[in-house]
């Protein structure tokens, strides 16, 4: 299972104790950039983590219990390109080590109750299907119902395409979901990782009470290639990413890695429900 | 008569010129050509039977993009007596690209919202290639608040190649406009039916699409991506783009039958743009129909049913279930 899923092409020829970093190209310390949060000790560059990376972060050792990982896709359209859908995800399986690209659970966070989805970018691109769509779905109506705290870290390119029209109405399934959540206090953060893009920025990612988002992350609607191919320019700097988001009123803040668990403890703890216990659920 | 005939239809639009030749010349010098015209007309509706009784999934994408197909505006205004179209989201700017508007159908209020392309080629730059930006969208919302504000069903005509990957967009927040107007609909109060027109692509088609009932013209499409821009993503050459419009299934016979789209409307023989008037008699009598259903169930088994429809979509197995 590769550490650092698309990051790291280079992973191989460097022995695997190295690592370049796709920022500022330099040779860092495998070791040390783990022991930094996959953070590159040179230029602060976010490497992309796994669904569990996110977790061992995020939520207090041993209080994660993961929910529906038996959900798996059926390959509805019997989909075949250059080679078959369904191949493409035993093949994504094993190399991600999760089921699809979405891994849903709950646990604590700082000792708060927290409902949690977390996009693993290693499987397909974090693109959204079926199951991902079902999955997210399940974890927005769970917290609804208890009104208890809702976190998702998206990290996507968008919809699946493989599953057609069924991963374009996941928006809408999701959406739906959130819709009924916004009628009572449940609250919900959105972390926003590199990158949420396409179908998974235009639902959920874009509408949670607070949007949080990793330092360079790419967000936006279209992909950048899309667009500098479209209007037959050079993309301005910058373009797309956290920060220009920021500037343009489109997500609450950008925070560093090293305190994001801070940053959202200090929200729940003002917005958040802080009763619910663990064992309740 | 079709004018800008796609290449399957040439065969069709020469017997149809040639008719036009036949007419005209008996007109002006006077022959009699009634049989053979009679002849020709036969023969080329035997032709439209064959072209169209077996059309490949590609042939149907390139009919929903037909040059001479209907447009929103023309629905609207072929089918409503009164029309008001509002104007602007009240923020930044005025998107041509969608129309919205409160109209009759024959005596009951409707709110419109659709996206608008251009006919000729300054139009089609007037109105982006029907692709909004989140102005638009924005517009389309204040629509549906309209819409709850009045107690007004609303119906959407979707006909769109996506939103518009652009930098204004982005800055402006496509991707924060779209979430909002499908999250708008899924909690509105009031009927809300879809009609897929043309080419339906992408989240900038589901934006307006989440509804009570979902309309699909024959030979309408909808899809999660263009089948151009899914093989230059998936196959890596773009002239693949027949094969991906099959794999995609965005037909409107795949999407009834994958419980996505309610009901196919019919197009007059030749497609849409060959008698846009009956196309618009028969969108009417859909509508006109669905809206009695829709408005005679309480407004929260309304929202809820239609939480139920959007809640079952999608498909996957689970393991040990
Ligand atoms: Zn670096």
């Amino acid at each position: 299972m590769p550490l650092f899923g698309s990051d790291s092409k280079t992973k191989s020829s460097l022995d695997g104790l190295w690592l370049k970093c796709n920022n500022c190209g330099e040779i860092v310390y495998k070791k040390e950039v783990d022991k930094n949060l996959k953070v590159c000790p040179k230029c602060n560059y976010h490497f992309r983590m796994s669904a569990k990376e996110w977790i061992d972060i995020l939520i207090d050792q041993n209080t994660f219990h993961e929910l529906w990982d038996n959900i798996e896709s059926i390959d509805p359209l019997d989909f075949k390109d250059r080679s078959r859908y369904r191949d493409k995800l035993k093949e994504a399986q094993k190399q991600a080590g999760v089921n699809d690209a979405v891994v849903t659970g709950y646990g604590t966070l700082n000792d708060m109750f927290i409902n949690i989805g977390i996009f693993d970018f290693n499987f397909m691109g974090g693109s959204m299907g079926s199951v991902v769509g079902e999955k997210i779905t399940r974890l927005i109506e769970k917290a609804a119902q208890e009104e208890s705290n809702l976190l998702i870290v998206t990290s996507s390119g968008g919809a699946r395409m493989q599953e057609g029209i069924f991963s374009l109405v996941q928006m809408a399934k999701t959406n739906a979901a959130l819709s009924r959540l916004k009628k009572n206090k449940t609250l919900y953060l959105a972390l926003l990782t590199d990158p949420t893009t396409g179908g998974v920025a235009a639902s959920f990612a874009s509408v949670a009470d607070i949007i949080i988002a990793e330092p360079k992350a790419l967000i936006g609607f279209a992909g950048p290639r899309v667009i500098s191919d479209t209007i037959g320019q050079k993309l301005p700097e910058g373009f797309q990413r956290a920060e220009f988001l920021l500037e343009h009123g489109m997500i609450d803040m950008v925070i560093e890695r090293k305190v994001i668990k801070k940053t959202i403890t200090q929200i729940i703890r003002l917005l958040g429900n802080t009763e619910k216990k663990l064992t309740a659920s | 008569m079709i004018h800008q005939p796609l290449d399957f239809e040439k065969p069709i639009y020469e017997l149809e010129k040639k008719i036009e030749e036949f007419r005209q010349l008996s007109a002006s010098e006077g022959i009699d050509l009634s049989d053979e015209i009679a002849r020709l007309e036969k023969k080329v509706k035997k032709l439209r039977e064959e072209t169209f009784s077996n059309l490949s999934a590609w042939k149907i994408v390139q009919l929903s993009r037909h040059p001479e197909r209907p447009y929103t505006y023309d629905y609207i205004y072929l089918i409503s007596n009164e029309f008001v179209e509002i104007h602007g989201d009240r923020r930044f700017k005025d998107d041509t690209a969608i129309v919205s508007g409160i109209g009759l159908l024959n005596d009951q209020r409707v709110v419109f919202i659709g996206e608008q392309k251009g006919r000729g080629s300054k139009d089609r730059v007037l109105r982006n290639f029907g692709m909004p930006h989140p102005e638009g969208y924005r517009k389309a919302m204040r629509a549906m608040d309209i819409a709850q504000k009045f107690g007004i069903p609303i119906v959407t005509f979707i006909d769109t190649p996506g939103a518009y990957p652009g930098i204004g967009a982005e800055e402006r927040g496509q991707a924060e406009a779209i979430s909002e107007s499908i999250l708008k609909l899924a909690g509105i109060t009031v009927p809300t039916i879809g009609c897929i027109i043309g080419e339906g692509s992408s989240g900038g088609a589901l934006a307006i699409g989440l509804v009570d009932k979902m309309f699909i013209l024959e030979y309408a499409v909808y899809s999660v991506i263009s089948p151009e821009g899914c093989a230059a993503i998936l196959w890596k050459d773009q002239s693949k783009a027949p094969q991906a419009a099959d794999a995609l299934k965005m037909t409107a016979d795949d999407l009834k039958r994958m419980g996505i789209a309610d009901e196919i409307l019919k197009e007059p023989a030749g497609g849409a743009h060959n008698d846009p008037k009956s196309m618009a008699q028969t969108i009417k009598e859909a509508l006109i129909s669905a809206l009695a259903e829709l408005k005679s169930i309480p407004a929260d088994e309304l929202v809820k049913n239609r939480y139920s429809r959007y809640r079952s979509m999608g498909q996957f197995r689970e393991i040990g279930k």
